[in-house]
């Protein structure tokens, strides 16, 4: 891990300027929001396919619909509370039920909003995309993953959801040997006491959380699950298996998103405990994002505590 | 209009009547009246208007359509069915599992079908995407939409048609079906959307009034649309729900309801009469 930090969506909005070098089909569609979004970047360079809807989600989203029927490669913006909730419907009907492909980059997901509060901070977001049909959900965990996603998708066919967030996080991919697939599973840590399952910015917490354990002599197996949707089941079920006792991590509701994802491949398949760590069915609050991550549990420390909890249950 | 070509639209849009009947009737579900309200409309768009290619549905430079008032699915189906795209006998297994044609409109499933709709406000959008791609890309086709009167009382719908003045879309066209009734009743009891036509001229689009139901009228107004540079055209028809069936005329009980068997030979026969009697002029 480097001490380099960068917002997911500082990463996205600098992909969208470098693939539309090569490919003129992609346009970008924003709703008042470039300069949070930084799909202002991709504006200033290409204004001829930005698109901006102003404040109207709903139709920003059908219009990206209506595009995609023409073979535009679409990318569609707004904080994630008001794409995937202000148009959850738009996005299943005229998304998701004919398949288009639309790319919809949500950013300012999650607590880590901070400031804004409760009516910003979209931690539901995860659990509407995974109750569309056919949706592909990306959850980035750094930089490095970011772009590599935001390339697969571009040759990437059907509707996908990428979730994005607005505070700056240690850039953890940067290795050689660091490969992106759609709906492939990353093992960072191996380990066969337990396995730590975790998305998004929490991948980094969980690393640091595995170096805790481990000097209490517990050898703790790192998952990066980047794809929520389609879940990579093998790499969770051959954790099961091999580690007896999972917990999850991410900054999400704990109904609905990963932890539940992974819950219900478990208990179908290889049942055993499963504990989660997540915002903890609560509305958050205004505060600087490292506060809020730490009021809500969102920290290495709480993964250490919730895995010394689920190895007695093992 | 020339008065053969008038003649064989009226024949036209009445065999489309027949087949709106035909699927809800087999259906045992389904919108009669507001299909049969727009239907002359689509029978004009579709073999006077629209440049697609039947044998290859899905042709890049083709016109597109998208019916935003998608509960009136068996309208569309009926034209498309005569137009050629699929067997005029697919009418009869509409909403049936498994079936073709879907109780709203599928663009997966259905050949001819330009977009999937069906929750109201959302297809106005999709046209405006695909207006816009066309600007993107310097293509000349072009983008019709059908509305529902009740339906412009959803908020999308406002906010596409501000979009569609914004980017200066003068290659859609939109058609609102105003029937003057909706599920609860009237639409100016329910939630009245007027003045419609003051409404889309103050969101910067060209307005067209006329009877839904005069061809004359409705080529009038396509012939208008084309002359329309740096804007969006509205054509803003008056129609009746249930037209060309007695029973069903302007009353609001036939806005999602199917004909009995009883029923079902009355409309077929009322529709086989005036089908004979143009064939006869």
């Amino acid at each position: 891990m480097s001490d380099k930090k960068i917002a997911t969506r500082d990463s996205y909005g600098a992909a969208l300027v470098e693939l539309a070098q090569e490919d003129e089909n992609i346009v970008v569609l924003d709703a008042d929001l470039a300069a949070a979004t930084k799909t202002g970047m991709f504006k200033k360079a290409f204004p001829e396919r930005f698109i901006d809807c102003g404040i109207a989600e709903a139709n920003m989203l059908g219009v990206a619909a209506g595009l995609a029927t023409t073979g535009k490669k679409v990318f569609a913006s707004s904080f994630a509370m008001f794409a995937a909730g202000r148009a959850f419907e738009i996005i299943r009907n005229s998304i998701g039920y004919p398949h288009l492909k639309v790319n919809i980059c949500a950013t300012h997901a999650g607590i880590s909003v901070g400031e804004d509060g409760a009516t910003h901070q979209c931690n539901e977001d995860i659990a509407l995309m995974r109750t569309i049909p056919g949706m592909t959900i990306i959850n980035p965990s750094d930089d490095v993953e970011t772009k590599a996603c935001m390339k697969a998708l571009l040759s990437y066919d059907g509707p996908a959801y990428v979730r994005l967030g607005r505070l700056a996080v240690p850039v953890i991919n940067d290795h050689e040997d660091y490969n992106f697939e759609i709906g492939k599973g990353i093992e960072l840590v191996s380990g066969n006491d337990i396995t730590i399952v975790a998305t998004g910015l929490m991948v980094a917490e969980a690393l640091k959380a595995a170096e805790t354990l481990k000097q209490d002599g517990i050898n703790a197996r790192v998952i990066n699950i980047h794809t929520i949707k389609p879940l990579d089941k093998e790499i969770i079920l051959k954790a099961a298996k091999e580690t007896g006792v999972i917990v999850t991590a991410e900054e999400h509701n704990i109904i609905g998103g990963l932890g539940s994802a992974v819950s219900e491949v478990v208990c179908e398949n290889s049942p055993i405990p499963v504990l989660k760590v997540g915002v903890n069915d609560v509305f958050g609050m205004s505060g600087p994002a490292v506060e809020l991550l730490v009021k809500y549990g969102l920290t290495a420390d709480n993964i250490v505590a919730t895995c010394k909890k689920a190895l007695t249950m093992k | 209009m020339d008065k053969t070509r008038k003649k064989e639209l009226e024949i036209l849009a009445l065999k489309a009547r027949m087949g709106i009947i035909e699927g809800v009737y087999n259906a045992k579900s389904g919108h009669p009246g507001g299909s049969l309200s727009c239907v002359d409309t689509l029978t004009y768009i579709y073999f006077n208007e629209i440049n697609v290619d039947t044998k290859n549905p899905k042709w890049e430079g083709r016109d597109r359509f998208v019916l935003s008032k998608g509960h009136c699915a068996p309208a569309l189906y009926s034209v498309l069915a005569l137009k050629g795209f699929f067997p005029i006998e697919e009418l009869k297994s509409l909403r049936k599992v498994g079936a073709m044609l879907q109780g709203h409109p599928d663009m997966k499933g259905t050949p001819g079908v330009d977009m999937s709709t069906g929750s109201l406000g959302q297809g106005i959008s999709a046209a405006c995407g695909m207006a816009l791609s066309a600007k993107l890309s310097n293509k000349d086709y072009k983008v019709f939409a059908m509305l529902g009167d009740g339906e412009i009382q959803e908020g999308q719908v406002w906010e596409a048609t501000m979009m569609a003045a914004h980017y200066k879309l003068d290659n859609l066209v939109a058609v609102v079906d105003n029937n003057g009734l909706q599920i609860d009743g009237r639409i100016d009891e329910v939630m009245s959307p007027n003045p419609i036509t003051d409404k889309f001229a103050a969101f910067g689009w060209h307005v067209i009034s006329i009877d839904a139901h005069n061809f004359d009228e409705i080529e009038a107004a396509f012939n208008e649309a084309k002359t329309v540079t740096g804007k969006p055209t509205v054509i803003v028809q008056k129609s009746f729900k249930g037209k060309g069936v007695s029973y069903m005329h302007d009353n609001v009980a036939w806005h999602g309801n199917a004909p009995s068997e009883e029923q079902y030979h009355i409309a077929m026969a009322e529709l086989n009469e005036a089908l004979e009697k143009v064939q006869a002029e």
